[in-house]
């Protein structure tokens, strides 16, 4: 949460994201140095969380060129495979392996897909989305690579604290939703404020030849909300319950279609 | 066409939105949006209700339309509905669909 300071333990860092504490251990102090550098500001000083896995560092051979993700489920224990990672957890046990290169990156996509099963069974999702808070709400910027995240993210107010240029995180708490900052980020390199506000609403970007804000209700809202959602899983049990979160959050927040001009007006429509 | 029996594959994520219905796929996460007329068939689909008797009592009923020609119809999108794999069509009834 706002305020952590990082510090190294002997064989293990904890990375708490959204409230959710990760122990990561690892063999090698290097590597554990990169982790804390990678998520300054998302390390936790306490000892204390939810989950730990093991990384075992693999040699840069070990590498192979398949860019897409599975993810499955097994009798309870999770499995996620691309190229260049192998991850197996276990809810039950609140343990977890993951096999890997020393690239930083691959941790980064299984903490984020990590963090996609857990929030799905609090009604929370990851969205391509970014953000930012100003007044005490959050606003979120939501589309597909080159759509304008990032843009939008560039052209925010100095009084605009930016959650993440690339992946919002949701979560579901006191029958609202919020936004929280996330050490995801995309081409604006580097992390989001570690910060959590109600969410104001979400803008489906477009560019376009002046700024406007139109709504978009039902069926549109869910299809635009779902088109954006991270959705690595095929268990069914997962997928109902990001279902049921989506069509929740179109029920509670709304959902909104902004067209923009690439400049800093755009932010006058964002208060 | 033989007596067709129909039914929600068990897969699948499904929520009603006004008079349309949402339907994901749990196998590819693809989202199916289905009209009014599909939706009713939709939430008929109890694998051991025929189609031809919810095309009469559902469609007919409700609708302007010629029995022939609604039955068609509606063969032709469960067919559509099972080769994308949200739905299951047998000629017996379906005691466990989708499994």
């Amino acid at each position: 949460m706002p305020g952590v300071t990082a510090v190294t333990r002997s064989s293990s860092v904890v990375v708490e994201i959204g409230g959710l504490p990760i122990r990561l251990h690892c063999d090698s102090p290097t590597f554990l140095r990169q982790i804390e550098e990678r998520y300054a500001g998302y390390v936790d000083s306490s000892d204390a969380a939810g989950f730990d896995f093991e990384i075992e560092l693999a040699p840069p051979d070990a590498v192979s060129a398949d860019e897409d993700v599975r993810v499955s489920c097994d009798a309870g224990r999770w499995v996620m495979e691309r190229g260049d990672f192998r991850a197996e957890w276990n809810p039950a046990t609140a343990r977890g392996r993951i096999r890997q290169t020393r690239n930083p990156y691959s941790l980064d996509s299984v903490l984020r897909i990590v963090h996609t099963l857990l929030l799905a069974r609090e009604g929370g999702f990851l969205l391509h989305a970014s953000s930012a808070i100003r007044n005490g709400r959050a606003f979120l910027f939501s589309g597909v690579s080159g759509a304008g995240k990032t843009t939008m993210a560039r052209l925010a107010p100095p009084d605009a604290a930016l959650l993440t240029d690339e992946i919002s995180y949701v979560t579901r708490k006191n029958g609202g939703y919020f936004a929280v900052g996330t050490p995801f980020y995309g081409e604006l390199a580097r992390p989001g404020e570690n910060l959590e506000a109600p969410i104001e609403g979400v803008y489906l970007l477009a560019k376009g030849p002046k700024n406007k804000i139109e709504p978009i209700v039902g069926a549109d809202a869910v299809r635009g909300l779902m088109a954006n959602l991270l959705f690595f899983a095929r268990d069914p049990e997962f997928v109902k319950l990001v279902f049921d979160s989506a069509f929740d959050f179109v029920r509670r927040v709304p959902v909104r279609r902004l067209t923009f001009v690439p400049d800093t007006s755009v932010w006058e429509l964002i208060v | 066409m033989n007596t067709l029996y129909v039914a929600r594959n068990t897969a699948i994520a499904a929520r009603a939105l006004g008079e349309e219905t949402m339907v994901m796929s749990a196998a590819d996460s693809t989202l199916f949006t289905l009209d009014e007329i599909a939706s009713v068939i939709w939430d008929a689909a109890d694998g051991t209700t025929p189609l031809e008797e919810i095309v009469a009592s559902r469609i007919c009923a409700q609708y302007d339309v010629a029995p022939e020609v609604a039955l068609k119809d509606a063969e032709a999108l469960v067919e559509n509905l099972a080769d994308r794999g949200i739905m299951v069509i047998s000629d017996q009834p379906l005691a466990h669909p989708g499994r």
